[in-house]
């Protein structure tokens, strides 16, 4: 009985939780809605800052034909993949690398005292919609990839493209989330997270072939950041995982998404608990 | 001749404080070292299979390239191509109306931004360059200048980079005198930093006219230029031609800002009267 009260009580926070989000965001959205021409620019730039990271690997293949022996179709399908995965995860909780600059100038204590969960507040602040951009402009690469992609698909192939989206989406946040709480500890440290965050969707862009065993070790094992999309994506593609892992691991993406944000959850727990205000 | 001394102790005493301000974020210095030595790792490997499919590309051997990679990273805060120089604190005051106070100082407003903004990149380059070309140097195979002569050459090139840079952003800033607002000037100006600098390829591995196009343009004199000079492929009177295409845009573009700076003075007394 008592367990059940407090399955209950956890649910209303989460419900709280998401309540505040909604409100938060809806308020910033209409206070960017409040300069319309203003919006619509740096949702262009948005869209165009990203865009030119696609230029890049065209340009590439300009040159050659293939990239640790992947076609173009098969690189812009590794790279829609984690663009639109990160593309949610920066929409959502795009402002949590804010954190640091809160704890430094002790703003951090006004969401203490409202009534609605810190991390609610904290990811809804500023909640930037002109981040679409960057969504639009992965999900075409996406899009694009699909339509050009040689590939026999199976129910479980055309299954596996939401889930991996979501779960990629999932293990970002966890990253996102992660890395706030860090900041509680090292206040300045918000470029650490960029490592991470931008750092891993930039190397899930290309092919694990391209990459020192080492590293594609690490980023498996680790910080599990393969789960994103290389063993999902790889698995569509029917080609070869690497470093030799099983065939299931294509489908473990959702645990290791699951277990990530509970990691992050505690470890953010752990941060603001820790957290002692600018003040005297 | 008393007056001319006086005037550069003044600015040599702001570059000094543009220096010590960015000295002061020790965590923060330290946090964009690790990330700018995670992003030289990844973009090395990736120039490591793109050199494997085409040996020679743009004209550099395998280690050229990866030489070109790290001194991307190296020089990426220094040159502020991705933005964070002294741009957005002038937009910001010249938004709220503080430039006023500039105004009335006794001293040249493009000369005092110009000492901070060199400072800053001095910082820069010790702090952030530094230490991720060290890694770089460990793991990979880099094509080092071994003569003192291309390492100074090298620092020559970076400083005349670094004015160009410098004189970009300050048109960018004067925007705000305009658009009271530079979100979207910046915005531009970091999209074409980081394109037309070589940040996200060497220019010379551009097809065709873009890169001819793209070589010509002022922000090569930011990455492509001082990469190239490092990696010795301008010498003798080449170097200097190389140096004359920096100092042609660094002048044109000083040139731009002060008239720019003119005329948008008179606007503030407009305003401000």
């Amino acid at each position: 009985m008592a367990e059940l009260t407090r399955v209950r009580e956890c649910l209303a926070q989460v419900r709280d939780g998401l309540r505040a989000y909604r409100l938060i965001s809806a308020m910033w959205i209409r206070s960017l809605m409040a300069y319309r021409l203003s919006f619509v620019m740096t949702a262009i730039g948005n869209f165009a800052v990203t865009a030119f990271d696609f230029a890049a690997i065209l340009l590439m293949f300009s040159q050659v034909d293939r990239l640790g022996g992947y076609s173009l179709s098969e690189i812009a399908f590794l790279y829609g993949a984690t663009c639109t995965s990160f593309g949610l995860t920066d929409l959502a909780l795009g402002s949590m690398d804010r954190l640091g600059k809160r704890v430094r100038d002790g703003t951090l204590d006004t969401l203490l005292v409202r009534p609605a969960p810190v991390i609610a507040q904290v990811a809804a602040d500023r909640f930037g919609l002109h981040r679409l951009g960057r969504l639009l402009q992965a999900s075409l690469v996406l899009g694009y990839a699909l339509v050009v992609l040689d590939v026999d698909w199976t129910p479980l192939k055309v299954l596996m493209v939401p889930l991996m989206l979501l779960c990629g989406a999932g293990i970002f946040a966890a990253v996102f989330v992660g890395g706030a709480a860090f900041q509680f500890v090292a206040q300045d440290a918000a470029e650490v997270q960029n490592a991470f965050t931008y750092g891993g969707t930039t190397l899930l862009q290309f092919p694990p072939t391209v990459f020192a065993k080492d590293l594609v070790r690490g980023v498996t094992f680790i910080l599990p950041l393969a789960f994103v999309n290389w063993l999902p994506a790889l698995y569509v593609l029917g080609r070869p995982y690497p470093l030799d892992l099983p065939t299931w691991v294509a489908f473990t993406p959702p645990l290791v998404a699951a277990l990530l944000l509970a990691l992050a959850g505690l470890a953010w727990r752990t941060g603001l608990r820790s957290y002692r205000s600018t003040g005297s | 001749m008393r007056v001319r001394t006086g005037r550069f102790r003044l600015y040599a005493a702001v570059a000094r404080g543009g220096f010590r301000r960015y000295a002061t974020y020790r965590t923060a210095t330290l946090a964009g070292v690790f990330t700018n030595t995670v992003f030289g790792l990844i973009l090395a490997y990736t120039y490591i299979a793109l050199w494997d499919e085409r040996p020679g590309l743009g004209g550099y051997d395998q280690s050229q390239a990866l030489t070109f990679v790290w001194l991307g990273q190296a020089l990426l805060t220094v040159m502020a191509l991705m933005g964070g120089g002294f741009e957005g604190e002038l937009i910001e005051r010249i938004r709220t109306g503080d430039i006023a106070v500039d105004l009335y100082r006794p001293a040249d407003l493009q000369l005092w931004w110009l000492a901070t903004d060199l400072g800053r990149a001095l910082f820069q380059l010790l702090g952030r360059g530094v230490v991720p070309m060290v890694v770089g140097a460990l793991v990979f195979d880099l094509a080092l200048p071994t003569e003192l002569g291309r390492w100074l050459a090298f620092l020559l090139a970076v400083l005349l980079g670094a004015l160009v840079s410098f004189a970009i952003r300050f048109l960018v800033a004067l925007s705000a005198f305009w658009l009271m607002d530079g979100a979207g000037t910046s915005q531009v100006a970091m999209l074409a930093g980081t394109f037309f600098s070589g940040m996200l390829l060497p220019l010379n591995v551009f097809p065709g006219a873009l890169g001819e196009f793209a070589r010509a343009l002022p922000w090569s004199a930011l990455l492509q230029v001082p990469a190239d000079v490092f990696l010795g492929r301008h010498t003798g009177v080449d170097l200097l031609r190389t140096y004359a295409f920096q100092i042609g845009w660094a002048a044109a573009l000083l040139t731009a800002g002060r008239l720019l700076q003119a005329v948008a003075t008179r606007r503030v007394v407009v305003q401000g009267g």
